[in-house]
Parts: structure tokens; sequence; C-alpha cells
């Protein structure tokens, strides 16, 4: 047999199964069969086998460690290398002992096709139906099942066939179907590479054949746009939004709007190195950078999409989970979310189920997930999270927890749940994109006067102090030259909540914000306190987030308790306080937030990036 | 050429990753084809800068060509080059004679920990790929070494889809794998494709029907026979060839590669 010399493509394919279905053995043979291995390996390993007394295998071939040749197993995932057919494949042999199932989920996350092996003799087992679940989780959506040691069973069609029903029924149930089954003997070298009169009653094809009905996966360039944003460059006059389009596509003069925060501005040019002429647009799984022709705030995490079809944004999600920490996964704890390149802090709100891979329908709940489970949970995200449905976009459809400097589970979202402020985040969104600007952009403002706009928001309980240090911090900012602005909330209630009599406590706390807002668009520094707010007003910081968004809330929480538990804040100052001293550290927290630049008597010197 | 894109848009991504994640990074550069790609990478990825340092762990047993090659590029493209070198163990006479895994232990793999513990980087950037050698083959794109420098293969931490290890604990470091996926003809391809500056009298046929294939110090790197004159006859020589790629490298004979790599050996 001869190879292809020309390659057009390439395509990484996973081989998966319960341990010793011979998912090692298939592959050495797959190689041996077309003549791709290096010349002498086989000698090689022979003579190792001679050596140490054991019989020759198939599976040696792939299993590096020492270990793994002496237990006979495969311990982590390997890739290797094949070109057949004009396409050059990547084939990622995964262990199929439960004990490395991260390995195996490591290898397959990789994968767009997947060879899922089952035992003729063995029959469906554990990990068969585990690692059929995780495949449909992880994104691979085209799986050819073998059924291999057909030696084992004498080629016995109707010992396939019950085989081929079982699994397949089990694959319906995860909306999974099968391209081919496909019986075998790995070992003999059966409908390996060519069909073998050994299953006369076999009419696909052979295990080689198929891989050419793996397809590459071109539907995403049709979907919206999804451009998450993996950093901001600045190494000479050009500010560079790099980052790799997951979905869709975008091209020069489009208006891109970036979600949570809102911002839009059009594409200007897409920058290259070494390329002329440079591009005019770009498409999913590209990795690229552009300019804007308007210096808006931009981070990583914040996903760009054209005006009409944005992510969905919620502070909690319903998903998918599988959980490989070491630790189980708790409710009541915090773990770093990471969805495309967004990274945020999360609690598991609820765990509603577990999910059983050998019986998909028998779900029961626990208080916590295991390692190697499945469950569906609901998560709740420390601030407003852009996202999508893994059913409508797979990247930014998926994420994962990470705990303790590992990533320890991955899920994909089936739902959004919305949270209490969906109704403000909504009319921020439409005021945002209705806003009418003057000439003058955030950025100029911002090196005219020497810092960001910002907001500070002092919260805690009556007779804490709060104004007083409100008042002080202005007084220090202004004498520094700073543009800062003691909004005293009680200055709205005889003026713009005159109509409200205390009577509606969310609309006064939306005016506040929408005020917060505007002021803060002016480029100042925001002081304020939530004094004046009825103790039945809610969530007056998220509320006052949602609106500003995304001009930074610094939030300051002062309380004479210094036992009890405290809320979520940039700051907490407890018990008596030496106001200069309270005054400087919360001066010295807008700089490390890069709020702050230099004192502006100075000549101004941007610190910050936009 | 459609799949030499998709590797290129792939290990831009793990650089760009690499860059926003770590404050003291650094990329290992030996002047060998693989190591040149990436680097050619990096300067794709960050626009013509490449914002961290280039390290060299110069053995002092480099063949000379390969050194003033490193020096013109650095030059030309403006790179900050940190060279480093295990100089103790050269004044006390350490070369391939004392075994070549000793040589290769203490030359490269102490020579590395001494620049990563001099110069205290949390990432670095290695050209490893997964074809070259089967430990290799089971690695992830980024993955962590402890405090000793030790590979624990038996347990590395989960990779999924576009999401690295990128946080770890102190005194511990990352190895940053861009070319993992990338295979040896890959690279010929590649360069054809950028026409990126290579080691042409030491890659290609001279007129002596011999070639290096795998550069390393000279003592223990052969070249191979070979009558490629150009990078296209590489690419068809190789897409023909059944011989390992390191073949030419002594220090791998036996399980010399998995010895080495756990104990840090790139």
């Amino acid at each position: 047999m001869t190879t292809d010399t020309t390659i057009q493509e390439r395509m990484n394919i996973v081989i998966v199964g319960h341990v010793d279905h011979g998912k090692s053995t298939l592959l050495g043979r797959l190689y041996a069969d077309t003549g791709t291995l290096p010349e002498g390996k086989i000698e090689k390993i022979q003579a190792i086998c001679r050596q140490q007394g054991k019989e020759f295998e198939y599976a040696f071939l792939f299993d590096a460690f020492l270990e793994e040749q002496q237990q006979g197993i495969t311990i982590d995932t390997a890739r290797t290398f094949f070109t057949w057919g004009g396409r050059q494949y990547i084939i990622i042999d995964a262990p199929g002992h439960k004990e490395f199932l991260k390995n195996m989920v490591s290898g397959a996350a990789r994968a767009e096709a997947a060879l899922l092996i089952i035992d003729a003799l063995e029959g469906v087992r554990d990990q068969s139906k585990r690692h059929g679940l995780l495949l449909s989780m992880l994104g691979v959506k085209q799986v050819t099942v073998v059924v291999n040691k057909m030696d084992l069973v004498n080629y016995r069609e109707d010992t396939f066939q019950a085989i081929e029903k079982e699994y397949r029924e089990f694959l319906t149930q995860l909306n999974v179907v099968p391209q081919y089954i496909i019986p075998a003997s790995a070992k003999q070298g059966i409908n390996i590479t060519q069909i073998s009169p050994e299953t006369p009653w076999y009419t696909g094809p052979s295990v080689l054949e198929s891989l050419a009905h793996f397809h590459l996966e071109t539907a995403r360039n049709e979907q919206a746009l999804r451009f998450p944003l993996q950093d901001v460059y600045k190494f000479d006059a050009r500010r560079i939004l790099v980052g790799r389009i997951t979905a869709g596509k975008l091209k020069i003069g489009d208006r891109l709007v970036f979600s949570p925060t809102n911002k839009s501005a059009n594409i200007q040019s897409i920058e290259a190195f070494n390329c002329d002429p440079p591009p005019t647009q770009a498409i999913a799984g590209q990795s690229v950078g552009i300019t804007l022709d308007e210096q808006i705030f931009v981070e990583r995490g914040h996903i760009a999409t054209h005006e009409d079809t944005r992510p969905m944004v919620s502070t909690q999600i319903r998903a998918n989970l599988f959980w490989l920490g070491s630790q189980p996964l708790e409710t009541q704890k915090t773990y770093t979310l990471r969805l495309a390149t967004r990274e945020v802090p999360c609690e598991i709100a609820a765990i509603h189920r577990i999910v059983d891979a050998n019986n998909l329908d028998d779900r029961h709940t626990q208080s916590m997930v295991q390692r190697n489970e499945v469950a569906d949970i609901t998560l709740r995200t420390k601030a407003p999270l852009a996202f999508d449905l893994y059913a409508s976009f797979e990247t930014t459809g998926r994420f994962v927890l990470v705990d303790n400097y590992d990533v320890a589970g991955g899920g994909i979202i089936t739902e959004l749940v919305a949270d209490e402020q969906e109704n403000f985040r909504t009319e921020a969104r439409e005021r945002d994109s209705a806003w009418v600007k003057g000439d003058v952009g955030v950025e100029e403002r911002s090196l005219r006067y020497g810092h960001r706009a910002a907001v500070v928001l002092f919260t805690g309980a009556d007779t804490t102090a709060k104004s007083f240090l409100a008042r002080k911090l202005e007084t220090v900012l202004v004498a520094e030259g700073r543009h800062a602005y003691l909004l005293a909330a009680e200055n709205l209630q005889r003026g713009l909540d005159a109509d409200l009599h205390d009577t509606k406590p969310e609309e006064i706390v939306r005016r506040f914000g929408e005020v917060v807002r505007l002021l803060a668009d002016t480029g100042s520094l925001v002081i304020t306190t939530t004094n004046p707010f009825p103790p039945t007003a809610k969530g007056i910081v998220q509320t006052v987030q949602t609106l500003v968004n995304p001009i930074q809330v610094v939030t300051v929480h002062m309380t004479k308790d210094q036992t009890g538990p405290q809320p979520d804040r940039d700051l907490i100052f407890a018990g008596p306080e030496d106001f200069d001293a309270r005054t400087h550290q919360i001066i010295e927290t807008l700089k490390q937030k890069g709020i702050l630049a230099k004192p502006s008597s100075s000549q101004p010197a941007v610190q910050f990036s936009i | 050429m459609k799949h030499i894109r998709q590797l290129e848009d792939q290990s831009i991504y793990i650089l760009r990753e690499a860059y926003k994640n770590f404050d003291n990074l650094g990329m290992l550069w030996s002047m060998g084809k693989d190591s040149t790609v990436l680097l050619w990478l990096a300067r794709k990825a960050f626009f013509g800068h490449v914002p961290f340092p280039l390290l060299h762990v110069d053995t002092s047993y480099k063949i000379p060509e390969m050194i003033e090659y490193r020096d013109r590029l650095a030059r030309e493209w403006r790179l900050n080059l940190v060279v480093g070198q295990n100089k103790k163990a050269l004044a006390e006479g350490m070369n391939h004679e004392k075994g070549r895994i000793a040589c290769c232990t203490a030359l490269k793999t102490e020579g590395l920990k001494l620049l990563l513990e001099e110069k205290g980087y949390t990432g670095i950037i290695l050209g490893v790929r997964s074809d070259e050698d089967a430990t290799r083959a089971k690695e992830r794109y980024f993955s962590p070494r402890d405090k000793n420098n030790d590979w624990d293969f038996r347990d590395q931490p989960p990779e999924l889809w576009d999401q690295y290890k990128i946080s770890f604990p102190p005194g511990t470091h990352i190895r940053i794998h861009p070319l993992l996926d990338w295979t040896e003809i890959n690279i010929w391809e590649y360069i054809k494709l950028e026409n990126i500056p290579f080691l042409d009298h030491l890659y290609l046929d001279q007129g002596t029907g011999s070639r290096y294939r795998s550069l390393g110090c000279a003592p223990c790197t052969s070249p191979i026979k070979s009558t490629s004159k150009n990078v296209d006859e590489v690419i068809i020589e190789l897409k023909n060839s059944k011989v390992a790629e390191r073949a030419g490298r002594a220090q791998d004979e036996g399980r010399g590669m998995e010895q080495l790599r756990k104990d840090g050996y790139m």
C-alpha cells in the first residue's frame, strides 16, 4: 500500500473504550498494516518482548513508558501521526482504565471523531458507556464503533448483532448516531485495513476505510460570529485586539459589540505579520488580530459578536458537568470558571442529580459530585458571564472549573437561569446600543484627567461613618487634581425621586444607578454611599454594577462588627478607623486596579490601558 | 496547505495564552528547525515582536555555524537573547566521552535548571513535537514541572479543549509546547510556506551526499545520507523515509529519552 503524498487537511481522531478491549492493539495494527511505522520499530519491540519472555503485542508499539509496557495498560494519551488518503490524522490513543479517565478526557477533548472499541467476548462494559457519554459531552459527534476480538467469538453474526443493538440503543439516548459499527479483530488483522472473508455477512467498510467518512467540521463558519478576546497588544502604535474566532466570520468595516459590556466599534483593519496583502476577512478557527476605529474599553474575556446576534448574559447557568478533581465538587465552595478566555469565580448553587452512565434513566440526587461522575448542576458566577447554550455554539457554550491550580471539571451549558438583574441588564444594553456620543472619546478624557472613570461605593450599616470617609476621599482626590464628585444619594430624594415617596424601592435604586452612570460617563470618579436607601431596597451594589457596566465599581464595606460574616467587597473596614490611613488605602486600591495613573500635576503619563 | 494554517492558528493561540498568563516567560531556542519555526510563530503571534527572552542552553559543543546564525538573527530580529551554560561542569571537563546521558544531563538538563533558577522563569516555551519520541507523544500543551524540574507523567493534569494549565504552586514551572501536533514534514512545509531562514548549510546536502536531519551537539549528532538540496526535496525524502528522525541522536538509545525527560530534559 502507498500513502498519498499531497496532504489536504488534518483531523484528530481518538480511540476510546473499556480497558483491555484492544484500543492500543487496533492502533498498532492500523500502523503496521498500512506500512506507516518507522523502520525497525516492530523488530525493536519484538526484541524487548523476547528479552522479557512475553508474547509480542501490537499494543506495545505505542505504550511508551516502561510502566505501561510492564503492566500492559495505557496510562496516558499518546498522539500518533498517520497520513492516509490526502489527510493527516493525529490518532489519539486514550487509556480505558477508569483511574485514567482524566487522561481519556484530555485526549478526547482534542478529537473531531472517535473510534469506540468494544470487546466482542466481554460485550458492552462500564467504560464503553461512560466513554460514549463523555464523547457526547466533549463535542465529539462522529463516532464509529469497532466490535473487536471477533476471532474469540468465531466471527458469529448473532453475537455482533446483540452488541450492535445494545450499544446503538444506548447512543440513541445521547442523540449520537454511530457512522458505522464494524466487526473486527485487531490482533488477527481482520477488517482493519480491508474487508476479510471471515465476516461474509458484513457489508460495511473496514476500519481504515471508515476514517475517510469522518468529515471536517466546516459548519462553524456559517454560524453567527463569536470572537472571544484573548488579549490587547500595544507593542507599537497599533492597538491590536487578538483572539481566535470560534464561530462565524468577520471582515473590515463590521460593527462589533462586546459582551457583557455592550461596548461597540467598527473593525478598522485585520493585522498580520508576513502577510502581503493584509487580510480583509477571517473565519472560524483562525487566530487573528484586529484594530477598531474607536478606542473603547475592551479586555480579555469579552466576546465580540455582530450586533443582532449577541450571546446570553447572566450570573446563573444550568449545565451538565463531568468532574475529574481529586476532591469532590461541593456546593458552598468557590471555584474558578473559565469559558473561552473569560475567568470568573463561581459557586455551585445546586446539584440537581448525578447522571449514571450505565443507566441514563436512573438519576439520583446527591450533595456532592465525586471524581469521574457526571452531574446536572446550576452555577452562580460572581460577575455577569457572556455565554451561549452548548446546543447552539460549541466553544462559548462550554466551560471548565479550576480547583486548586488544576482544571478539575468540564461542563456544557444547557440553560440560562434568569437572575434578579435580568431587567436592569436589558435596560443597560438597550440604552448603550442607542447611546448618542459626543466627539470626545473615553481615551481622550482619561489622558486629560489622568484616570479612568470609576465608581467608589460605600456600603454598611448606619453610623459606620460611611459618609465621613466618602467626603474625605473626595477632598483628597480633588486636592490631587482628580475629577472626583461626591454624589449624596439624599439629594435625589426631593428632586429626581420626588414622585416616588419611598414606595418603589427598586425604582429608587434604578434611578440612582442611572445617575451614577451619567456622572461616570463624564470621566469622573463618582463617590457615593448606600446611606439613604430604604431597608427594603435589595441588591443595590449589583444593580449599580449592572447599570454602570463596564465602568468599574470599587466597593468599600464599613462595619463595627469585626467577627461576623462579611459581604463580598473590594475593601472591608471593620472597627475603629484611622480615616487618613483608610483614605490612602482606597487610593492605593484605585491605583492597583489601573484606575488612577500618576498625580495629574505632572505630565499625564498613562499607566493604564484603555 | 490548509492543514499547516490550522496548526499555525493553534500554535499562535497557545503562544498568546502563554504570554498573557505567565509573568516570567522564556522561549528555548536551539537554532534547530523546530525552535526556529517556534520563534517565527512568536513573531507572527506578536506582529513582528518577540516580547520574551530567547534562551539558549549552550553546551559549548554546538556546531559553529549554529552560533553565527543565532547571533545574526538575534541582531536582525532584535531578539532578547539569554545564553546559559553549566560552566562548573564544563570546567570539570564534562564531555560526551564521560557518558552520553551523563553529558546531556549535566550540560543540557542541568544547564537549563541553572538558567531557570537564576532567572526564575515560571513558563518555558519549547519546540518539542509528539512525533519525535514516544514520551513526547504523551505530553500536554501546558505541562507542569515540580520544584526539582521533574515531570510526573503518571499524573498529568487534565487538559480540556483550549483551557490550559495556567495556575501552579510557587516554586514550580510550566513547560509550554506549541508544536506538539506538528510533524517533521509539517515543519518543513511551514518553512517553505513562510520562507523562514534556516541553517541551510547543515540541513541541506552541500554536495557531499549527506545532511543533518536533526541538530544537536557536534559529537553526538551525525548527518544522514541524503541528496536533498532544497526544502522540496527534503519533504519528498521524508515522505518516503521510514527512519526515525532522532536516529542520529545518540542519547536517545534504549530508554534514554524517558529517563532524561522525567528528570527535566526538554
